[in-house]
Parts: C-alpha cells; sequence; structure tokens
C-alpha cells in the first residue's frame, strides 16, 4: 500500500478552483443588509484545490480504510456483517433518493409504504406490536424506548418510578440513556455464569423501579436462561422490561423478545439487517412496543387507511418527537431489502449459522486463549487474554498485532466483568475458510507470545501509523486544521 | 507487577486511605492504576462535599475506560489533590504518593473496617 498522510488542507493552492459557479442572480442583494450578529468576523480558511486533487486525496484516504468488503472483521457487539449491494442498488434507486420530506403524502405513496411494511416485518420479527423507525441510531433508540417507558407511567399517574436496574455486564450506553432520560440507576450483579443474578434482583423490585434494561444474549454472548422468571418479578412490581436489541443477531428465526416478556426494545437495523456502520454510513434505531404502549412512540406515525392510502399522523399521547421527519429513511430501504431478499424462509438460518460461527472460533482457541465461562454461546463470547498469562503480552498487544495479520482487531477491554477481554462475533456470512485462517492466525499470535513477546508488544509492525499515543489524544485533541497550525 | 504499601489501609474497591488525626487520604492503589491503564482525567469532588462510605465520589477515566471511585470512608471533604487536574498521569507514575481527597472523618472506627496491606494483597492475586 502507498504511504499516503496529506491533509486536504495541505494541497490547497491559493486561487486553484474546483468548480465554476453560475451567474450570480441575487445582485440586488447587499451583504450590508445582514444582521452583524450573523456576520463572520474571522476568514473562512477553506482548501483550494481541482477537482482532480479532491478525487485522488479522497481515494488515497480511501484506500487506507478497514471495512468488512477488506476483510474478516470480528468486532464483538458490532456485527459486523456483509452488507449485500442488492441494499445498495434499491436504496440508490432515484425514486427514492430524489424525494423530499416535505412533498405532499400522495406524491411519497411508495416510502411510506416500504415504511410501514418494514415496521410490521420489525414487529413480526421480535414479537411486539408496532414500530417507530424514526430514531437515527442504537443509542437513540434506547433513549426512545425509555422516553416511552416514563411516559407510560406519567399517564398511569405514577409518577415515583425513576429507577431504571441495568445488569454490571451491560452496554455502557445503556445507562447513558438511562441518565440522559433523567433516570437513575440501579446496577444488578451476574452470577458465576455470566446471568443475571436472580437472587441480586429480588431485593431491587419495588415501587420506584420504572423497569429493566437487558440484552439477550448479554454482553458474553450467554442466553439469560432465566429471563421467563426475571419478566414475571419484574412485571409483578410493576415495571417493564427493555431489550437492547444490539445482539438480536442470534435470536432471529428462532425467538422473539416479545414471547420472552419485553415491552419495549430497539433494532440495531445497521447490524441484524446489515446495512453499513462504524464509520461506514448512518445508523436507524427503530423501536417496538407491547400494545399498551403505543399510543407513546413518537411522532410522526404512519398509517394506513382502509382503501389503502398510506398517510402521516401525529398523536397527542406521544412521547414528543424525536427526528425531523421520518428518521434515515435510506437505511430502511437496505435493512427492508434484506428481509425481502432473505424471506421468511432464509431468515431463520441466520441466527443458527451466527451461533454456529461464534462457538467454532471459541472450541478452537480455547486452549492458547483464556474462556472464563465454559458454555454454549451465542453469537459472540469473550476471552479473558491468553491462556498463559506468564507472557506478560496483554489483549491491547494482541489485538494490535492481529492487524499486522490484514485483520480488524477485536472488541477489547469489554465487557468490564474481566480485565483482558477479548469479545469476538464473527457473524453468519464468514465461511469456514475465513474462520480457520482467523484461527490459525490467532494461534501463532499466542505463540508469538511465548517466543518472541516483544514482537507481540510493539506491534503492529506493518501499519501505515504504530502505535498511536493515545493518553494525549485523550487529554490534548487537535481537531481542526486550525488547531493543528497553532501547534507547529 | 503492583506493588502494595504497609501501614495504610486498603478497600476492595481498590482505593487507599491513610489516617492522619481526624483526617484521611484518600487514593488509588497502584493495582487499580495498572488495570485501567493510561489515566487521562480524574472526576474529583468539590471541597465540602460530603462522601459516603460505600458511595461513589468521582470517577476516573483512562484509555480504556471510566471507573467510578468509591469513597472507603465516610466524611466532608477539606481538599482536592488540583495537581491532578492537569495531570491526571501522577496516578499512573505513583499511585500511592498521589492523593485524590482529603476528608475530615466523620466516624474514626470505619477505618478499622477496611482491610491492612496483607489482606489487599491477598485479594489482589
Amino acid at each position: 500500500m502507498k504511504y499516503y498522510d496529506k491533509l486536504i488542507f495541505e494541497l490547497s493552492k491559493e486561487g486553484r478552483r474546483g468548480y465554476t459557479l453560475p451567474e450570480n442572480r441575487l445582485k440586488q442583494y447587499s451583504m450590508e443588509e445582514l444582521p452583524a450578529s450573523l456576520k463572520r468576523e474571522k476568514e473562512l480558511m477553506l482548501p483550494e484545490v481541482s477537482e482532480f486533487d479532491v478525487v485522488r486525496h479522497y481515494t488515497n484516504v480511501s484506500n487506507k480504510n478497514f471495512g468488512v468488503d477488506t476483510g474478516f472483521y470480528p468486532l464483538g457487539s458490532c456485527t459486523m456483517k456483509y452488507n449485500p449491494k442488492l441494499n445498495e442498488e434499491m436504496a440508490a434507486l432515484p425514486a427514492f433518493t430524489s424525494l423530499h420530506p416535505l412533498q405532499p403524502e400522495d406524491t411519497v405513496q411508495g416510502a411510506l409504504e416500504l415504511y410501514y411494511r418494514f415496521a410490521h416485518a420489525l414487529a413480526e420479527v421480535s414479537g411486539l406490536a408496532e414500530f417507530t423507525l424514526n430514531p437515527f441510531a442504537g443509542a437513540h433508540g434506547e433513549l426512545t424506548g425509555l422516553m416511552v417507558m416514563r411516559q407510560y407511567h406519567i399517564q398511569r399517574g405514577d409518577l415515583k418510578r425513576t429507577k431504571v436496574i441495568v445488569p454490571n455486564s451491560a452496554h455502557g450506553t445503556n445507562p447513558a440513556s438511562a441518565a440522559v432520560c433523567g433516570l437513575e440507576i440501579v446496577e444488578v450483579k451476574s452470577k458465576e455464569n455470566g446471568r443475571i443474578d436472580v437472587e441480586d434482583l429480588k431485593p431491587l423490585l419495588d415501587d420506584t423501579i420504572a423497569g429493566i434494561m437487558m440484552t439477550n444474549p448479554n454482553t458474553l454472548g450467554l442466553f439469560e436462561t432465566e429471563i421467563l422468571e426475571i419478566a414475571q418479578l419484574v412485571h409483578a412490581c410493576g415495571g417493564l422490561l427493555y431489550y437492547d436489541g444490539a445482539n438480536l443477531n442470534p435470536l432471529l428465526g428462532k425467538c422473539r423478545p416479545g414471547d420472552m416478556g419485553f415491552d419495549i426494545m430497539h433494532i440495531n437495523v445497521h447490524k441484524t439487517f446489515s446495512t453499513p456502520h462504524g464509520g461506514g454510513g448512518p445508523g436507524s434505531g427503530p423501536v417496538g412496543v407491547a400494545p399498551a404502549l403505543v399510543d407513546y412512540l413518537p411522532n410522526p406515525h404512519v398509517k394506513k387507511r382502509a382503501d389503502g392510502v398510506f398517510y402521516v399522523e401525529n398523536g397527542d399521547k406521544a412521547s414528543g418527537s424525536v427526528s425531523g421527519f421520518l428518521g434515515n429513511f435510506g437505511v430502511m430501504v437496505r435493512g427492508y431489502t434484506y428481509i425481502l431478499s432473505l424471506g421468511k424462509e432464509n431468515i431463520k438460518m441466520v441466527g443458527p449459522l451466527a451461533t454456529l460461527n461464534a462457538n467454532y472460533i471459541k472450541e478452537s482457541l480455547k486452549e492458547e486463549y483464556y474462556l472464563p465461562i465454559e458454555d454454549i454461546c451465542k453469537h459472540e463470547f469473550v476471552f479473558d487474554g491468553l491462556a498463559d498469562k506468564s507472557t506478560g503480552v496483554t489483549t491491547l498487544d494482541i489485538a494490535k498485532r492481529l492487524l499486522d495479520y490484514g485483520y480488524h482487531a477485536p472488541t477489547i477491554y469489554f465487557p468490564l466483568l474481566f480485565h483482558q477481554s477479548i469479545m469476538i462475533e464473527p457473524t453468519e456470512t464468514e465461511s469456514i475458510e475465513t474462520l480457520d485462517e482467523f484461527i490459525h492466525v490467532m494461534k501463532v499470535v499466542a505463540q508469538e507470545a511465548k517466543d518472541d513477546p516483544e514482537s507481540v508488544r510493539t506491534a503492529p509492525h506493518t501499519t501505515p501509523v504504530r502505535r498511536l499515543d493515545e493518553t494525549t489524544a485523550a487529554k490534548h485533541p487537535i481537531l481542526s486544521y486550525r488547531d493543528l497550525l497553532k501547534e507547529v | 507487577m503492583s506493588t502494595v504499601v504497609e501501614g495504610l489501609r486498603y478497600a476492595e474497591s481498590h482505593e487507599w486511605v491513610k489516617v492522619e488525626g481526624e483526617y484521611a487520604y484518600v487514593g488509588i492503589t497502584d493495582y487499580a492504576q495498572n488495570a485501567l491503564g493510561n489515566i487521562v482525567y480524574v472526576d474529583m469532588p468539590e471541597v465540602d462535599d460530603e462522601v459516603k462510605k460505600d458511595e461513589e465520589f468521582g470517577a476516573v477515566e483512562s484509555v480504556k475506560a471510566a471507573s467510578d471511585l468509591i469513597s472507603p470512608v465516610s466524611g466532608v471533604v477539606v481538599e482536592i489533590n488540583e495537581k491532578l487536574e492537569d495531570a491526571p498521569e501522577l496516578l499512573n507514575e505513583d499511585a500511592f504518593g498521589n492523593w485524590i481527597m482529603k476528608v475530615k472523618l466523620s466516624d474514626i472506627a470505619e477505618v478499622d473496617t477496611l482491610l491492612d496491606a496483607k489482606a489487599y494483597e491477598a485479594i489482589c492475586e
């Protein structure tokens, strides 16, 4: 790979242009009329480059990218499955791309129908009554779902429910979303086997509990086998169950959060339903609810009249509005295409294959890497560093060394239950050859840690940059070219 | 390997306590700084804040994760280590030499419930 580390600003040459503007038709408009508060005080600094400069620059920069189209991407909790190109083809249809959100309803019937059908398909796979597709991402969906939870209690006049229970294995976004929603977080512990400790949960349940947020399978990739009892206990105290859809992939077509007793959930369309993410594209975090909560979903709603005409409606019980218009529509087109192209029959194979792939890697590597909980996992699993702790090689070193072998690093140091977590999620779309190659490389790295620990500790050796100074980056970030100029 | 200092008292959540008269200095242990990795920010309480034993009094943020600081004693904060505001990495350099807060103890007997160096060393193994 060619080494390239220029910034577009560094290519700038005074007076160089990549555009020609049409004649200014607003000649009578004078800048003097602008209020002083809107006038720029400093000169605007923009790069002056030709179209060719721009194309070459961004092509070179994009060549440094690593994505699921480049190689294996075992990033746990992120479900980096292959994103079929058919999704892109559908989303690029001019009938979709040229729409404007303020067009009259009768001119966008197709788009509204897609929204309506996709929402219904999601309701079917998750066992809930109705979905809003408006939230822009997973964490946004969490916040929306918790707003629905709050609204439900408030509308019943039950104002003392201000606490949300979150397991200590939870995704960091769960307590963060609850805090943003103005709720207090109560932690429930995990047992030795990685599941929620029901005995630890029981004393927490009283009339101040708004609900519990759970991921199932949890962040260790383990199915919460006591979910039915947990659901019964939480409902008995008057609380609701929130399902974090980040780990929905292994359940697809096998079981449904709604049937387990969950009342509210979000889905990460960009994970489970194969749309680009991880710096590669916008997300979408639809929120689904049980029948009793449908009215509290945020505005606007897409509805269908008896004569088949679709329309947009705002309800007065809704938890406000969480996005301009109807969310990230392009992501919905991709997710809906994925559901239709798999169909009812094939969507059932997603979960079992994702589970098989994860267990295959886990069983193949448990000699070399320490597996803290011996169990059948679902779509992902967690090692706690190398089995041989005497080498001094840490999880960070292993992750960096994998880059030399052309892999994206797994998720590391999460979940926080272990000190040296390595969280691997292969997804269902990888072949056995890819899995075998990865297993081989992981074994090679474990051997290197014994024979030549220094080479692992100083990895990566072949990437454009080596180990970055993370402390300085966190404490003293340089986020713009203007800031960079001040430094030199 | 991480070190433990004799004469200090310890909490299972990896804070140390040094008692001087009716005051106590509180910091994080060498084991804690080692597990956290490079520390980039210390969220400290304010002077006059009340702290309670076993309750959160701040947080330490490293390049790996943010972790709550759990107070091993109860009392009122009389001083915080302002040096950590600009140089949080001091905790990595010398965890026992850089306290985080100084507390006027409300119940000095609480200190006796904490671990001694030997007992703390045992739980770090």
